[in-house]
């Protein structure tokens, strides 16, 4: 048998007297443990950040080199050019969004307290076709939507391409390079990303809760209206989040579904830095479109706290 | 077994505070070393912080922590030889019950831990489940392994947080009895929290009853429940009943008291409260040490008994007794336990009886304390 | 009529799986257009069927270069992101500190921002540090966004342990570093785990970040946009139904270890 004892000199017993101050173990462990990750994060997010926002007030050219010239006109010029091509962000991005909630809804809903058994499986489908590059996948709507194809020939028998059509959604009898196209692109890129926190957040209600209002006299209408959709504000607000702000700066689904005319604001900053080297009028559009998430950021923090975020 | 107990554990002057909230005012406790030790109150009194700053695992505001002769305080819970058990027994999910229990061992570098692993499993009659993961065992099952794996380490002092709050009645019944057979048999200090009186009355060879930070009464179980120092301890442990009385005057070694219209009688020795004459007094009795007649035979009650007139306001069958409540005019409420070998069938509700008892069960407490205190608790099983 | 009652009860069901197959028709599509043999250089109508593909998976000139960049790059960001992102949830959760707050939302904003912000911004700061763009700045930049992920992953499960766990490893005289590598890291693990199988998908499959800053660097998603140009082989259809087999079975397989080994507590 081993004892284990360590044995300092014992101090004379000197009741209610405080004999020293507690050791503070391990106060600065915490400090030590987000230091290389947080420092990262600082200089690979946050000072870009800076950076980016001293590139939109140079002036110059990719020939001469770009000097900081406090040139803040080049904020009102990529305005005044571009503001289509914002208002076409927040529509699409807002259209995609609300789809998402529509469809997603049912599925996290469907996951949380109808799949049983399946669940994991469910899950597993809903998370799988990350792996395969979204690159492809999206390659493969031009399939799906292609002119005379199944889907757009099924539409245009049901007449729906001509309401479409009318609300310029659509063009004639394609859907490729139309706004339709698009959002139909992004509402798909950007479900798993509604998904997730709904699932998340409607997971952690309580079944019973559902009983205790049907034993109440609520319909399962009722019951869904008073009791679940409130508890799973939560998810819905940070699904709606992670959703209309990444889609909001997407410029893959317009490239590759849409056409000129469906450029997005993400479009513009593509091609602003990575073919006309405009790197002022490319880095103040992409401080605008920042600036107005950070506020939308802040105004959910205000009202919600942060603990939840992450 | 020669094994090196360690001596007592002393607590001087520990204390714990959060900001502003004190959940342990400094305090002095001495734990005899070899005891079945018992802390007992109600949530929130401070017993678990005191459990755990003994065990290293929160540290003292102020105070030392003494173990024998060594000084504890500042050792992180790891350097001492002590060990607990936690509430929800804290079983690791990951590791099979033989490496649960074999845990501690291997952390201190034994290296054949299969002999002493199975000796223990042994004595707490888990043998055929050494392979098994603990989300397979019963609760009473994992909360023997918990008992076990801290145990095998024979350390000095064995802490046990309410190990018992998850389980049903009649298995913590045989837990109780287990425990105190295995300290028993071990002889290690036991120091042990719980909520339940009847528990710590059960088990413990000296109880110290905890409120609001502070330890109100420490003694062995008998000496608590007979001679309570407080009405906190009085209505915690058991029940009592109370009857505000005023000294009248002393008569040798009692002291006699106005109450009402009548007169009871005090031992002095069994007055925690001042005895000026004049000076008012708690006059407190439990339930089962009065015996109940009908006002019709009041005749046939024997002299120098203390006793009240009252009526019977309910009566409660219970088996083993009859629980009744009498209505008086000294006290509301009055609660008599009558154990049930003659029923007298005139006692039901209404019936006027008069209520006696011998004055050397009476104790006597300050008048100026909170004659609620410590009764909050509504008891599931409040058997007589 | 016991039809309508049917439908009514499962239509959240019903509606929840028209989702799922709205999620997967691509897949779908994907695996089967990997069969096909198109007239043109474009992989958008069904002509016939062949296994052509399937055969010659690296047929296409540069592509098997860009997959193998892609996965040596995923490799690194995962092991990287991982091992920063669980330091900061084990900090987040067990620890008490100050600016919580603004740790949190340090940590969250890369998931909630655009992917053009942080990537064109990063390339500014390249730029103006006058760094080689390539491999290392793509590596940096998955890094970066992959770390809030995997944050987000170790949180949960760490948040679900029960802290007396680890009391009770130190109870039994294990030091600080014992218990973390006995207790508290073999329960952590599935956390970890799904933290470092996101960051890989997300590294595996980024296109935006990755394009703004890998300069003359080829990355696989980056072949497929140039690709989408210049003519669509059919072997990107083979790759991708490979990938999405791939990482079933893997997530088939961690759960079925899971079962076997303990039930999470």
């Amino acid at each position: 048998m081993t004892t284990v004892t360590e044995t300092p000199p014992a101090p004379p017993l000197t009741p209610g007297k405080e004999t020293r101050k507690p050791r503070k173990r391990g106060r600065l462990v915490p400090y030590w443990l987000l230091l290389p990750g947080l420092l990262w994060l600082v200089v690979f997010f946050a000072l870009p950040m800076v950076y980016q926002a001293s590139t939109s007030i140079q002036t110059g050219s990719l020939e001469d080199g770009f000097k900081v010239t406090w040139h803040f006109a080049t904020y009102w010029d990529a305005l005044a050019d571009y503001w289509p091509q914002f208002l076409r962000s927040v529509l699409y991005a807002g259209a995609a969004t609300i789809l998402c909630l529509a469809l997603g809804y049912p599925l996290a809903y469907l996951i949380a307290f109808r799949a049983g058994r399946w669940r994991n499986v469910v899950l597993i489908l809903v998370i799988a076709p990350f792996f395969t590059s979204f690159l492809i996948r999206t390659l493969a709507w031009k399939t799906i939507l292609s002119d005379g194809g199944p889907v757009v020939s099924a539409l245009n028998a049901l007449h729906v391409l001509d309401v479409t059509s009318w609300i310029g959604m659509t063009d004639g009898n394609r859907v490729l390079a139309t706004p339709l196209a698009v959002i139909c692109g992004l509402t798909y890129n950007f479900l798993p990303f509604m998904i997730l926190p709904l699932y998340t957040s409607l997971e952690r209600i309580d079944g019973r809760l559902h009983e205790a209002a049907g034993d109440l006299y609520a319909t399962p209408a009722t019951t869904f209206r008073k009791v679940t959709f409130p508890l799973s504000m939560p998810g819905v607000v940070s699904g709606t989040l992670l959703t209309f702000i990444p889609a909001a700066g997407d410029y893959v689904n317009a490239d590759l579904l849409g056409s000129t005319d469906t450029r997005m604001v993400g479009n513009v900053i593509q091609t602003q830095f990575l073919r006309i080297l405009d790197y002022p009028t490319a880095a103040a559009l992409s401080f605008i479109l920042m600036a107005a998430i950070l506020i939308m950021v802040t105004v959910y923090i205000r009202r919600s706290g942060t603990e939840d975020l992450v | 077994m020669t094994t090196d107990h360690g001596g007592d554990v002393r607590l001087a002057g520990i204390s714990k505070t959060y900001g502003s909230f004190t959940a342990v005012q400094p305090l002095d406790l001495t734990v005899p070393q070899g005891s079945f030790f018992a802390l007992l109150g109600a949530s929130g009194c401070g017993k678990t912080t005191t459990l755990r700053m003994i065990a290293g695992l929160e540290e003292p505001s102020s105070g030392t922590v003494m173990l024998g002769d060594q000084d504890v305080t500042a050792l992180p819970p790891y350097k001492r030889p002590v060990n607990t058990v936690f509430q929800s027994y804290a079983l690791f999910p990951h590791l099979d019950i033989f490496e649960n229990v074999a845990f501690g061992l291997r952390r201190r570098g034994v290296k054949s831990v299969k002999k002493q692993v199975g000796e223990m499993l042994d004595l707490v009659q888990l043998g055929e489940q050494a392979r098994k993961k603990p989300h397979q065992l019963s609760g009473g099952q994992q909360q023997r392994v918990a008992v076990a794996r801290a145990l095998i380490n024979h350390p000095k002092v064995l802490l046990l947080d309410e190990p018992l709050g998850a389980l049903d009645l009649k298995l913590r019944r045989q837990m109780q009895l287990e425990l105190k057979r295995i300290q028993t048999e071990v002889g290690i200090t036991f120091i042990h929290v719980t909520h339940d009186q009847e528990e710590a009355m059960t088990m413990a060879d000296t109880v110290a009853v905890m409120n609001a930070g502070r330890v109100e009464q420490l003694g062995a179980p008998a000496d608590l429940y007979e001679n309570p120092g407080s009405t906190f301890v009085a209505n915690f442990l058991g029940t009592s009943n109370f009857i505000e009385a005023e000294v009248a005057g002393r008569s040798g070694d009692d002291l006699t008291l106005k109450a009402g219209d009548g007169k009871l009688v005090l031992p002095a020795a069994r007055c925690t409260a001042s005895a000026a004459t004049g000076g008012k007094i708690l006059v407190g009795v439990r339930p089962e040490k009065i015996s109940l007649t009908h006002a019709d035979d009041a005749g046939s009650i024997p002299d120098g008994r203390n006793r009240i007139t009252g009526r019977v306001a309910d009566s409660s069958f219970i088996g083993v007794s009859t629980q009744y409540v009498i209505d008086s005019p000294l006290c509301d409420a009055f609660e008599v336990y009558a154990q049930n070998i003659e029923r007298d069938s005139r006692l039901s509700p209404g019936a006027d009886v008069v209520l006696h008892w011998n004055p050397a069960h009476t104790f006597g407490l300050d008048a100026a304390q909170d004659i609620e205190a410590g009764a909050a608790k509504v008891e599931e099983d409040a058997a007589a | 009529m016991p039809f309508v009652r049917w439908l009514r009860r499962n239509l959240v069901v019903i509606a929840g799986l028209i989702t799922l197959g709205y999620l997967l028709l691509p897949n779908l599509v994907v695996t089967v257009f990997s069969f096909n043999k198109p007239k043109g250089r474009f992989n958008y109508e069904w002509q016939q069927f062949s296994l052509d593909a399937w055969t010659n998976p690296c047929g296409v000139a540069d592509m098997c270069g860009s997959l193998s960049l892609s996965l040596q790059i995923a490799f690194w960001a995962t092991i990287g992101a991982t091992i920063l992102g669980t330091m900061i949830a084990f900090a987040l959760v067990r620890y008490r500190f100050r600016a919580r707050g603004a740790v949190n939302s340090l940590i969250f904003l890369p998931m909630a921002m655009p992917e053009v912000v942080m990537a064109a911004s990063l390339l500014t700061l390249f730029l103006n540090m006058g760094a080689q763009l390539g491999f290392w700045t793509i590596l940096i930049a998955h890094i970066m966004f992959c770390l809030s992920f995997v944050v987000t992953a170790v949180k949960a499960r760490v948040m679900s342990m029960d802290p007396r766990l680890e009391q009770a490893a130190q109870d039994l005289y294990a030091g600080p570093f014992q218990t973390f590598v006995r207790v508290t890291l073999p329960i952590a693990a599935p956390g970890i785990a799904a933290g470092a199988l996101l960051a890989f998908a997300l590294s595996f499959d980024d296109f935006i970040i990755t394009n703004f800053n890998a300069g003359s660097t080829v990355t696989f998603p980056m072949f497929v946009w140039g690709s989408a140009q210049r003519g669509t082989p059919v072997q990107i259809n083979v790759i991708g139904t490979a990938m999405f087999i791939v990482a079933v079975l893997l997530v088939l397989a961690a759960m079925l270890v899971g079962k076997r080994k303990n039930k999470a507590v």
